[in-house]
Formats: C-alpha cells, sequence, structure tokens
C-alpha cells in the first residue's frame, strides 16, 4: 500500500488533478489576501465565489463565450464586493456581520436569478467549458510537462495571478499603500494615501479575483451550476490566507497542499477499499489543514489594523 | 513684537482666525500665529489647551469651522494631509504613525510616488535616505523591521520621513514625551541642524524646561485661545507657567516624616518573561517600602516597571524569591486578595485597566469590592448602597459628573483618575500603587492627585510610586530607585540625585547613580 502511495506522487495524473483542484483556492485566496492586506476581513468570499460561478456560468450559457463569462463573473464579483467595501469602510460597520450578509445574499441571489432565468429545468442545463490547453514544448517534459502545462487556462490564469499580486504588493507604490492600510491606516493617511479609496479598491479587486476563483467552477471543473456548488470552499480559502501568513508565494504552497490532500483522498478510497469507511477520507484535507494551520500560523504577523474601521478625523 | 524687523526671516506659515469645535467644546477659539524660516516655535499649554487640535487642523487631519491657513504665501486647501505635505509641511505625531511590520525604507517612502506605477526605485529611494540620514546624523537600518526599533529610533524614522519629502515646516507633537533626558537633547541638537538648513519647527510642549531650551518663540495655549506670544529669551518660566495655567500653584510640599513598619517587601523576586519580547520581566529585584513613605520608580517604559506593578496588583506571582505585601507572605494571590489586605491601585492605563468605559460611575466604584457584605447581600447588589457610596465620593473627590449614574468614558482623563483615587484611597489603604498616576492630565489635575498621594502618606500609607516623569518622581519621592531592563538599582534619598544622573541611569548607566550611594 506504501508503495502505491509512492507510485502515486511521482504520477503526472496526481499532480494534473491537484493542480486543477487547487485553482478555486489559489484564486480565492489571493482575493482574500488582497482584502485582508488592506485591512478588511471578507467573510462575504463564499457567497462572491457563488455569484461568480453563477454568473460567469449564466453568461456562457445565455451565448456569450467563454472569456466574456469569466469576466462578467469578475464584474459581478466586483460589484458585490463593492457592497461590502461600501459597508465596512466609509460607514465602518462590523466586517464580519457584514461578511456573512454579503455571504447569504451572494448565494440566495445566485439561487433566486438562477431560478428566474430557468425555472423549469430538472437537470441542470450544460455549457461547452474550458478544455485543457497543452503550452508547446513545455507540456513535453515528462511528469512535470503532463501536471503543469496541460491544463485548463484559467489555472494558468491563477498561477500567473499569483506572481501579479506579489509583484504588486511588494513592488509598487500602490501595493505598498495597501500593505501601509492594512498595517496603520492613520500612518498611510499621515502620508497623504487616501485610506478609504485605497480599502475599496483592494476588496473590490480582491472580490473579482473570488469570483473568477469561483467560475474556475462552472466553466472549466464542470459544465453546469448547480446549488452548494462552492460547499465550503470559501471558507477555506479564509483559513489558507493565515496558513500563508498573509503572503501570495504562501498562499500558492496552501493551496496546492490542501488539494493535494483532497486528491490523495480520493485515491486513497480506492486503494485502501471498504476497510475504512470513505467519510474518514473525505475528512483527511481538513483534519490535516487544522494540523498545517496550527504548525504554521502561530507565529503569523498578521496585518495589525485587520477589522479596525478607519475613520478620518476622529478624536484619539 | 519688540524687535527689529529688519533681522526677522520671511513668515513661512500664518494661521488666521481659526476655530474649531467638538460638541459644546470649543478646542481652537480664533487661533492667529505666525511661523517664520529658520526658527523653533513653542506651542506650550496643559492637556486640553488645544495644541494638538491646532496642528492636526495645520496637517488637514481635521477640518477647522473657521479661519484659514497660508503656507509660503500660498492659502492651505483644509481638511488634506496630501495637500499640506505636498506644501512642505510634515508632522511627527506624538504617537508614531508607523506601519510595525514594514521595513523603515517602506514606511519612508510611501506615498512619495505616484502611486500607479509597475515598480518602485528602492535603490535611489535607500540612497537618499542613507545620506539624510548621515547628514542629520539620524542613523537607523532602512531594511530594519520599525517593531524591532527602539522609540528614540522610531523618532528618528519619524524625522527622516519628514525631510525624505523635503520638509520645509516640521511640526512635532509632544516629540519628548517618550524619551530619555539624552534622546531628548539629541532631539534637539538635531532641530539646530535643521533649522540652521532654513526649515521653520512647530513644537509641542507643556515641559517648561525644553521649551526654554530648544525655541525662538514661545505661543501660549489655555482654554482653546492663544494668550500670548513671547519671545523665549524675553521671557522665563514662572510668567509662562502663569500663562499656561492662568493662576499661580505652589510645588508640592514634601513634609519630611519617620518611616514606619514595612508594608512591601521584595527579596530577590524575579519574573521571567511577561511579554512575549522579554520586556515584561523582573530580575532578582530588592525593595522594601515603609509606611509614611514614597519610593519613585524611575525608567523608561517597558523596562519591567509593568511585571512590578502587576506583581503588587496581584496579578502575577514571583517566580522566584520572597514577596510580602502588609504583613503577608504571599504564596499564591489574586487581585481580590491585595484589595482585602489594604492595597490600593491606580492602574497605569485609566482606559484599558482602570475603568470600564461603557460603565456607569457607581458600578466602577464598587468594581473592586461589589462582592463584599458592604456592597452585596445573598448574591444581590445592594444599589443604594452603592449609589450613596458613589455620591459620597462624587462629591469628596470632586469628581465632575452627572450624576452616579453617568457613563464613566465620557468621563475626563482628570475626572476618571479622581475616579479612581476615591475609589480606593477612601479605604485608607496601608500600600498603595500609582502606577503613572498622572500620565496626560492637566497641571491642575496633576496638583490635585500630587496632594491626595501625599495626604494618604501622612496618613499611613506606604507608596510605590512608578513614573516616567522624573520632575514628578522628584518632586514626591522620599527615595528613588532606576530601573532598567529589569533589574532595579538601590533606592537612594531624594536629595542625592539629580535629574542628569537619573537620566543616566535609566539609560542603562548603572554606575554614575551608585557613585553618589
Amino acid at each position: 500500500m506504501i508503495a502505491d502511495i509512492a507510485d502515486l506522487l511521482v504520477s503526472a495524473t496526481f499532480w494534473a488533478a491537484t493542480l486543477r483542484i487547487a485553482t478555486p483556492y489559489i484564486l480565492g485566496t489571493l482575493g482574500e489576501l488582497v482584502c485582508e492586506r488592506a485591512g478588511v476581513l471578507n467573510l462575504g468570499i463564499e457567497g462572491i465565489m457563488t455569484l461568480g460561478a453563477m454568473a460567469g456560468w449564466m453568461a456562457v450559457h445565455q451565448g456569450a463565450d467563454l472569456w466574456t463569462g469569466v469576466l462578467i463573473a469578475a464584474l459581478a464579483g466586483a460589484v458585490l464586493g463593492s457592497l461590502h467595501a461600501v459597508l465596512t469602510v466609509p460607514l465602518g460597520l462590523s466586517q464580519h456581520v457584514t461578511g456573512i450578509g454579503v455571504t447569504l445574499l451572494g448565494t440566495s441571489l445566485s439561487y433566486y436569478v438562477y431560478r428566474m432565468v430557468l425555472p423549469q429545468v430538472t437537470t441542470p442545463p450544460t455549457i461547452e467549458p474550458f478544455q485543457p490547453f497543452a503550452i508547446p514544448v513545455l507540456s513535453d517534459i515528462p511528469v512535470i510537462g503532463p501536471a503543469l502545462f496541460s491544463q485548463t487556462p484559467l489555472t494558468y490564469v491563477a498561477l500567473a495571478a499569483v506572481a501579479v499580486v506579489a509583484w504588486v504588493l511588494y513592488r509598487t507604490p500602490i501595493g505598498l499603500a495597501v500593505r501601509m492600510v492594512g498595517e496603520n491606516p492613520a500612518a498611510a493617511e499621515a502620508q497623504g494615501i487616501n485610506v478609504t479609496a485605497v480599502r475599496m479598491g483592494a476588496v473590490i479587486c480582491g472580490s473579482a479575483l473570488m469570483a473568477v476563483g469561483g467560475a474556475f467552477l462552472t466553466l472549466s471543473a464542470f459544465n453546469a451550476f448547480f446549488f452548494n456548488m462552492i460547499n465550503g470552499r470559501g471558507w477555506i480559502c479564509i483559513a489558507l490566507v493565515v496558513f500563508a501568513s498573509w503572503r501570495p508565494g504562501k498562499a500558492l504552497l496552501g493551496a496546492v497542499l490542501f488539494a493535494a490532500f483532497d486528491a490523495l483522498q480520493l485515491r486513497l478510497q480506492q486503494i485502501v477499499g471498504p476497510a475504512l469507511p470513505y467519510q474518514v477520507f473525505l475528512m483527511l484535507p481538513y483534519l490535516l489543514s487544522i494540523l498545517a494551520l496550527v504548525l504554521m500560523s502561530r507565529r503569523a504577523a498578521y496585518p495589525r489594523a485587520l477589522m479596525i474601521p478607519f475613520r478620518k478625523g476622529e478624536r484619539h | 513684537m519688540v524687535s527689529t524687523p529688519a533681522v526677522e526671516p520671511e513668515v513661512v506659515l500664518r494661521l488666521t482666525g481659526i476655530t474649531k469645535r467638538f460638541g459644546a467644546l470649543t478646542a481652537n477659539d480664533a487661533i492667529s500665529l505666525d511661523l517664520r524660516r529658520g526658527r523653533v516655535m513653542a506651542l506650550l499649554g496643559e492637556n486640553g489647551a488645544g495644541k494638538t487640535t491646532l496642528m492636526n487642523i495645520l496637517f488637514g487631519h481635521y477640518v477647522a469651522d473657521a479661519g484659514h491657513i497660508e503656507a509660503f504665501g500660498q492659502p492651505l486647501p483644509p481638511g488634506s494631509p496630501k495637500a499640506a505635505l505636498a506644501a512642505g509641511i510634515c508632522m511627527v505625531h506624538q504617537h508614531f504613525t508607523l506601519a510595525d511590520n514594514l521595513s523603515v525604507l517602506d514606511n519612508v517612502i510611501l506615498g512619495t510616488e505616484p502611486l500607479w506605477r509597475f515598480w518602485t526605485d528602492r535603490g535611489r529611494a535607500r540612497r537618499k535616505l542613507v545620506s539624510l540620514a548621515e547628514r542629520f546624523g539620524l542613523v537607523v537600518d532602512p531594511d530594519a523591521s520599525v517593531g524591532a526599533l527602539s522609540v528614540g529610533e522610531r523618532q528618528r524614522v519619524e524625522i527622516l520621513k519628514a525631510l525624505y519629502r523635503d520638509a520645509r515646516i516640521l511640526i512635532l507633537d509632544e516629540p519628548t514625551a517618550v524619551l530619555t533626558p539624552q534622546e531628548s537633547e539629541r532631539l534637539f541638537a538635531t532641530l539646530k541642524l535643521l533649522t540652521a538648513e532654513g526649515l521653520a519647527i512647530v513644537f509641542i510642549s507643556h515641559k517648561m524646561n525644553e521649551v526654554m531650551a530648544a525655541s525662538d518663540n514661545v505661543g501660549v495655549l489655555r482654554g482653546g485661545r492663544l494668550v500670548a506670544v513671547r519671545r523665549t529669551a524675553e521671557t522665563n518660566r514662572g510668567e509662562l507657567a502663569e500663562l499656561m495655567i492662568g493662576r499661580t500653584l505652589k510645588a508640592p510640599t514634601v513634609e519630611p516624616m519617620a518611616a514606619g513598619e514595612p508594608v512591601l517587601t521584595l527579596a530577590g523576586v524575579t519574573v521571567k518573561a511577561g511579554g512575549g519580547n522579554g520586556q515584561g520581566m523582573l530580575d532578582a529585584v530588592d525593595l522594601k517600602i515603609r509606611r509614611h513613605q514614597i519610593i519613585g520608580i524611575a525608567g523608561v517604559s517597558g523596562n519591567g516597571q509593568s511585571a512590578l506593578a502587576d506583581l503588587v496588583s496581584g496579578l502575577i506571582v514571583p517566580d522566584a524569591g520572597l514577596l510580602e505585601v502588609l504583613g503577608n507572605g504571599i504564596a499564591r494571590t489574586g487581585p481580590g486578595a491585595m484589595v482585602r489586605c489594604g492595597v490600593a491601585r491606580i492602574p497605569e492605563d485609566r482606559h484599558a485597566t482602570g475603568l470600564v468605559g461603557d460603565m456607569t460611575v457607581w458600578e466602577n466604584l464598587i468594581a473592586e469590592r461589589y462582592r463584599l457584605p458592604e456592597f452585596s447581600r445573598f448574591g444581590f447588589l445592594k444599589r443604594g448602597a452603592a449609589r450613596q457610596r458613589a455620591e459620597g465620593v462624587i462629591k469628596d473627590y470632586d469628581v465632575r459628573c452627572p450624576g452616579p449614574d453617568a457613563v464613566s468614558r465620557l468621563l475626563s482623563g482628570g475626572n476618571m483618575q479622581k475616579l479612581i483615587l476615591g475609589r480606593t484611597l477612601s479605604y485608607g489603604p496601608g500600600l498603595i500603587l500609582a502606577n503613572q498616576p498622572t500620565r496626560g492630565l492637566d497641571v491642575g489635575a496633576v496638583a490635585y492627585v500630587h496632594e491626595r498621594l501625599l495626604a494618604a502618606r501622612a496618613g499611613g500609607a506606604g507608596i510605590l510610586l512608578i513614573s516616567e516623569d522624573l520632575d514628578e518622581i522628584l518632586a514626591l519621592s522620599d527615595q528613588i530607585a532606576v530601573i532598567h531592563r529589569g533589574r532595579l538599582s538601590p533606592p537612594q534619598p531624594r536629595s542625592a540625585v539629580t535629574i542628569r544622573q537619573l537620566g543616566l541611569a535609566m539609560a542603562g548607566h548603572w554606575t554614575e547613580l551608585s557613585e553618589v550611594a
């Protein structure tokens, strides 16, 4: 059995599956990370991902091409994200409560719109999803090629997003401003930064990323939208941000690790067979994630102003 | 002004008729002020006189209700720190505006470049920062994380931030509040270099000696009004003090008194790692306080004062050594046991641990004793007794508030402190822990707290006075000890130490103090 698992860990199909499973987590975690770096916890992620999944799919179902679908998903996420941003940044409401509200709204709105447009259907209608795109030359490398370079386009987008977010956060003035408003908004304001604008911008961009993560599920992984399809992925992303210590590179690592556990448990079910109830394997990724979270995040330096509303001109 | 106008440099900043109200309070009342090139203007005033409000208006944190500001002859748009920065005005806030998790360089360059660019020229930024640091003697590592720097170094970063932006007008809000006397001297030397380069500087203070030492002109604020502007060379401390508080205050007099039996004994007390950074610890501390005695503990904050205070409050127990309070050897204890055996506590932070802001005056007043028969019976509160007591304390301690049912957080700092004094001193305690008892209070309230502490001393209490204010330590203490990195120097009689020796001892130069012994 050990040999089976060892074989599995060097097989290209296992890692290809891992990367595929990881894609929505990568995008969702990056989106949440951008919000939190600016000091805003976005618990609306679950609803925003659901809305992204529905909006992207619906657009394609109504005749748009796939990339337009992705764009519409991002826009839908940005719109819902801007609701969260308005409530938490200029109005300074509780980020927890607002986020849960946004999740409830996003989820139920998605179902509502879906039912409005397709009132009669019993089996979910399907679309023609993104197909794997083998990158010439690179995909011919043994093991790594089929694992990394024969994915669907949105997986490449997710990987590119990691690099882009890391570059923006650490190498550009706007990234420094985002980090500063998450650490000490009063300091940022004293340096002439518009704290409200930077925070809102970060929440809106982050939400758009999350929504694209949701759209991956309907436009790439599956070809239909059905209820409960996000299934807690947003909450996992929240934990992955902590696991990543708010760093994009580690966010990628965390998402891939979690996805690897998930891919592993699927194969383990086949390898071990009925000796153990399959629910034990279903639990595995979550248990291992909790363990990893405990080990990794005890020393995490979280953004100091996370969850603290900033009100200009308030007497301190 | 009496001076010959020919030698006066040009006005770089002009405030005209600045007025700002917060609700019923007029924080600034028609203030007009000129600042000249290459000059240091001190703004002197009690807490609540409106100094910080005025500077926050100047820097655009607040918008004035009336009046306008001109910088270098151009009107300054109100309510915009960005506009103030563009006009060359920079501010070093009392509570530093730095992000602890970011590097010095990151903190300095934020906001100095257009936001929408694909990269940051960190090499150029670093060279500029290093050359400025060398030119003005403000040495600091550009890559250090700000959280790892000392308070003095953080202030250097704040000043570098201003210089990096080519500031021409620099506002310093209570710059010395957190510095040792030596660090303050170094700061003033830096300010001299800056004015020589043509910067105009405003510094806010309520410490007379600094104002006299470091300013060219001084503006005195009282109750939101600018009551006087003087040339520093043509005034004196007495006049300024009178202008500042509007009446003459006599210094507290400490009557010599024979010390009685010990009320607090620490022998070789060691506390390991209180805070995460090891700043909370105590290292083999010996201390004895007797009745009718005030022992002052001087030191820069974060050197073990909190651990000492927590020990006497009953919040922590020693890891090693002996602690005896009012004749009771303490092994396992708690705040409740300390209160019952006669320890009165004036905590360091009235908002965090002194009072529950959202609860009423009477509830806060019985917070230490609500379980005792005085205030409860069969598990029910005796509200009548509690209210009655609250009314008594409000009257005896002159707490200005609408009544026992007022919400505590609406009280001013001085009245909060009176409430805490009333809660604890009226029981005739044997040992008083006074931890920063006058921090952030104005001169009138400070005098009141000192008066009460001295009365308690006369009444037989021993007092452990922990303070960062050396003037306070020197004014009240019978004996003075210095705490540095968890070690406590042997107490010296007040008459035997000078402020300079204390300053050096606070920075860790022990020999200066022990030479006296």
